[in-house]
């Protein structure tokens, strides 16, 4: 994925993949071109970049900091988790939504993956 | 100008605050955004390694027309050996810390990936203090 290529909004995300949306719900014009997989902290803070959507199985409210401070899209809680109670607070006042699925990782990593791609096929294909 | 902040060692639902008020501020004095940015990255990692080993330390943020200078001093057990520390992978994080999603010893490569320079020295037993200088012109953000 590259950040030059057309963008999504995280709304449009929310309605093709199905997600809940736990948090945030105001907040759901932002453009997404990406996306990073990880449940390590230091990892999407050393790897993900601004406009990418989280997913993760991480619900406290560390990752708020992290998504707020990298100025990422939205986060996605796989599995049905729930953000926690701070976390969803937190999510509200950094107007970063999170957002849930039931789908395992490797399920809804390759979802999002598929429609940010199709989405970046030429008109026609 | 100079900003300073206080870190409570223990206190995660607070861990990442004063990064994030120095991103602010950083914003409001117009930083360049791609140094903003790499500077965040370092300082919620400084940050997030006092509240995580030590027990209290302060942040400074000393800006001038060249450069941003980043100081956490903290009380703590220190480091016995900052190579080792320094390597990928390394961490004594605690189960708890590890089972939040920190404690991949990613922390200190990725602090000295995002500033120009790092100087770490620690007192084993009493604490460690981490300087990073970015500088405005000429770093490593020109350079990538
Ligand atoms: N301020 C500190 N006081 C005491 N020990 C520290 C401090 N900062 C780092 N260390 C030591 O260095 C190790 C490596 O730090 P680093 O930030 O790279 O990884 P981590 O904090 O263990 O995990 P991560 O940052 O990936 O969540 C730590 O596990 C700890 O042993
Ligand atoms: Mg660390």
């Amino acid at each position: 994925m590259d950040q030059n290529n057309y963008k999504m909004k995280v709304s449009e995300l929310v309605e093709k993949l199905g997600l809940k949306v736990h948090s945030g719900e105001s907040n759901l014009d932002k453009e997404v071109w990406g996306g990073y997989v990880s449940d390590l902290l230091s990892d999407v803070m050393g790897n993900a970049g601004e406009g990418m959507v989280w997913i993760t199985l991480q619900t406290h409210k560390n990752i708020m900091a992290i998504a707020s401070l990298k100025e990422l899209a939205a986060v996605i809680l796989v599995r049905d988790l729930l953000p926690d109670d701070d976390t969803a607070a937190s999510s509200e006042a950094e107007g970063i939504p999170v957002l849930g699925t039931s789908l395992r990782t490797f399920d809804i990593a390759g979802k999002l993956y598929e429609i940010l791609k199709n989405n970046n096929l030429p008109q026609g294909s | 100008m100079k900003f300073e902040y206080d870190i409570e060692g223990g206190n995660f639902s607070r861990a990442g605050f004063a990064s994030s008020e120095v991103k602010k501020k950083l914003r409001q004095l117009n930083v360049d955004i791609q140094i903003v940015r790499r500077i965040v990255v370092a300082l919620y990692e400084a940050e997030v390694n006092v509240v995580a080993h030590a027990w209290y330390g302060k942040m400074t943020v000393d800006i001038d027309e060249e450069k941003i200078l980043l100081i956490l001093d903290d009380e703590g057990p220190g480091i016995e050996d900052i190579d080792l520390a320094m390597k990928e992978g390394f961490s004594t994080a605690s189960p708890e810390v590890r089972e939040m999603g920190f404690g991949a010893g990613m922390g200190l490569p990725n602090i000295k990936k995002n500033v120009d320079t790092l100087k770490i020295t620690s007192e084993p037993g009493k604490g460690t203090r981490v300087e990073m200088i970015t500088y405005m012109k000429g770093g490593k953000n020109e350079k990538s």
